[in-house]
């Protein structure tokens, strides 16, 4: 019976058991524990991706009106295995000039630093890698090794269209870093604590995404700039940069960074549930674990749907337009949110939690509607001025065409 | 030995051979890639201290940001930044007399520091130390005048750069 209402948790308390059972001292047995913990984690990650992949392929193929894969299995489902099999096989190139070292260190930091995310996430109530006081300040600070990654393939390529790609990833990382790290203060403000765990178990009454829906939109912009899917697929863009920062790489270095891309994907996808939608939060799910792992998938997924419909929908933005969206609209936005809601938190600290929450969310809509209102004329201001360029314009061939005894 | 003792050398030992790399590595991009593993090393440093926040603070300002804009502008003098000269100067003996003199005085001073003999304060185990330290930068016993003049000095640093980055109203072509 236990097995059935926590399968997860009774295999690792079975394994540390029976580690311990084998005459170990009892440092080695959680230094062991862990270990296979975080290698069964990873692996299980990585090859989740082949799933993941097969879903995403699909699911556009439906949005562009097409199959999608569906000669390999039932569905297609194999369709990524042959896939993988064949970039398996494919010929190493390394470039002439190229920096051996970097440009063989970046695919596999690319993935790990993805991963590393994963071992601070709590995926249901006895499942968790490590429950640090820090965890959201280090998944911020990992993403930061992804960077580094970009920047070593980009630079050890030795190629123009590759460094180029790096300098425009990074630029757009970075900046995309500010939002987010701004947004998921609120989240910490409100549970009051920057643990994880801590913050999954504070929103045990309410989820985050009602009292602070300011803060989860920004949160979930900047996430899909930070994995730079459309429309944040500068990164990408095949007409003026052939392909980006991977250009040089081939076989199955190529693949490190595709399911580096697709795991970052999901992956964020799984921190936006767990700080917004309540991590494993669910009718029944502390006394039933696996029920909170299967929430969490279900939240997970409903988020990764709507990535997948942004990327199959929207189009590209201008670099411009991207830095303009992030610098005057996204990072003032939740500088105000934060200190809305520090002041909002200060004046309804004696209050119920139900005219808590209510103020919570009225100061996020009354911003959100702000921020609208203030994009709208701006907006207008420059139609205006765009029209009276066009009028001057026209007059301008007008005289020219007709000469000037019109 | 235990096993936090032989993280700590390890790491140790990493920082600082990463630290001599920085210097003595011919291409300016390998200083800079250097300079983040030793950044790595002092971050892992921290947590065997136990102070989990300062090593994450660690990766995330100094790798993520301040190494990263290093390596951008590095990156950008690609051919420039290579060195095929002498690595060592004409006046090393000097130097090296002057850098052990230093390092003596140093060693001196430390040794005569009594942060060295001081007990350290045991936290009740229950009590979150980054929960205490954002108490102690907030009160008034604590460091508030620190923090706060540190927040002006670096919005003046925001608004200056600004100041010399941004376009004037008259420079503009449109």
């Amino acid at each position: 019976m236990d097995f059935l209402r926590d399968p997860i948790g009774f295999v690792i308390q079975w394994y540390v058991f029976w580690l311990g059972g084998l005459g170990l001292p009892a440092v080695w047995v959680e230094l062991i524990a862990q270990l296979t913990g975080a290698l069964v984690l990873a692996t299980g990650a990585m090859l989740f991706v082949v799933f993941l992949i097969w879903y995403e392929r699909k699911l556009i193929g439906r949005i562009q009106d097409r199959f999608g894969p569906n000669r390999v299995g039932p569905w297609g489902i194999f369709q990524p295995v042959a896939d993988m099999l064949k970039i398996f096989t494919k010929e190493y190139i390394t470039p002439i000039g190229a920096d051996k070292i970097t440009y063989n260190l970046a695919p596999i930091l690319a993935v790990a630093a993805v991963l590393l995310l994963w071992s601070v996430l709590p995926l249901s109530v006895t499942v968790v890698g490590a429950d640090l006081n820090v965890g959201l300040l280090f998944l911020i600070a990992v993403g930061g090794l992804g960077e580094m990654s970009y920047i070593l393939a980009g630079w050890g390529s030795n190629n123009k269209y590759a460094l180029l790609g790096a300098f425009r990833l990074v630029a757009q990382l970075i900046s995309y870093e500010v939002p987010l790290v701004l947004s998921a203060l609120v989240p910490v403000m409100l549970a009051g604590t920057l643990s994880v765990t801590g913050i999954v178990q504070a929103q045990e009454d309410v989820w985050f995404i009602v009292a602070a829906p300011a803060a989860a939109l920004i949160f979930f912009i900047a996430s899909l700039a930070e994995i730079g899917r459309s429309p944040f697929d500068l990164i990408e863009a095949e007409s003026e940069l052939v392909a980006g920062y991977n250009i040089e790489y081939s076989g199955l270095k190529f693949g490190m960074f595709f399911v580096a891309e697709f795991l970052h994907a999901f992956t964020v996808s799984l921190i936006f549930a767990t700080v917004f939608l309540g991590g494993w939060r669910g009718p029944g799910a502390e006394q039933i674990p696996i029920l909170g792992f299967v929430y969490l998938m279900l939240k997970t997924f409903v988020v990764y749907f709507v990535t997948i419909l942004f990327r199959g929908t929207l189009p590209r933005f201008r670099i411009d337009q991207m830095m303009n969206l992030n610098w005057k609209v996204l990072t003032p936005l939740s500088l105000a949110l934060i200190m809305a809601m520090a002041v909002v938190g200060g004046l309804t600290r004696g209050l119920p939690l139900f005219w808590q929450v209510l103020a919570y969310l009225l100061v996020n809509l009354l911003l959100l509607a702000v921020t609208d209102q203030l994009m709208r004329i701006n907006q207008r201001k420059r139609a205006r001025f765009n029209l009276a360029m066009e009028m001057g314009r026209g007059i301008l061939t007008t005289s020219t065409k007709h000469g000037t005894g019109e | 030995m235990n096993g936090l003792q032989v993280v700590f050398l390890l790491a140790a030992l990493v920082s600082l051979f990463s630290a001599v790399m920085v210097v003595s590595a011919r291409r300016m991009m390998h200083a800079a890639l250097w300079l983040v593993l030793t950044l790595m090393g002092v971050a892992v440093i921290f947590v065997t201290l136990q102070s989990s926040f300062f090593a994450v603070v660690q990766i995330l300002v100094y790798v993520g940001a301040i190494a990263i804009l290093i390596i951008f502008s590095v990156m950008l003098t690609r051919r420039v930044m290579e060195d095929h000269g002498d690595q060592i100067l004409p006046g090393w003996r000097a130097a090296a007399l002057v850098a052990v003199l230093v390092f003596a005085v140093l060693v001196g001073f430390l040794a005569l520091w009594q942060g060295f003999t001081t007990l350290l304060v045991e936290l009740p185990s229950d009590s979150d130390n980054l929960l205490e330290l954002g108490k102690a930068l907030v009160s008034p016993q604590g460091y508030v005048l620190p923090f706060e003049l540190a927040s002006v000095l670096l919005v003046a640093a925001l608004i200056g750069a600004t100041t010399i980055a941004v376009d004037r109203k008259e420079e503009q072509s449109r």
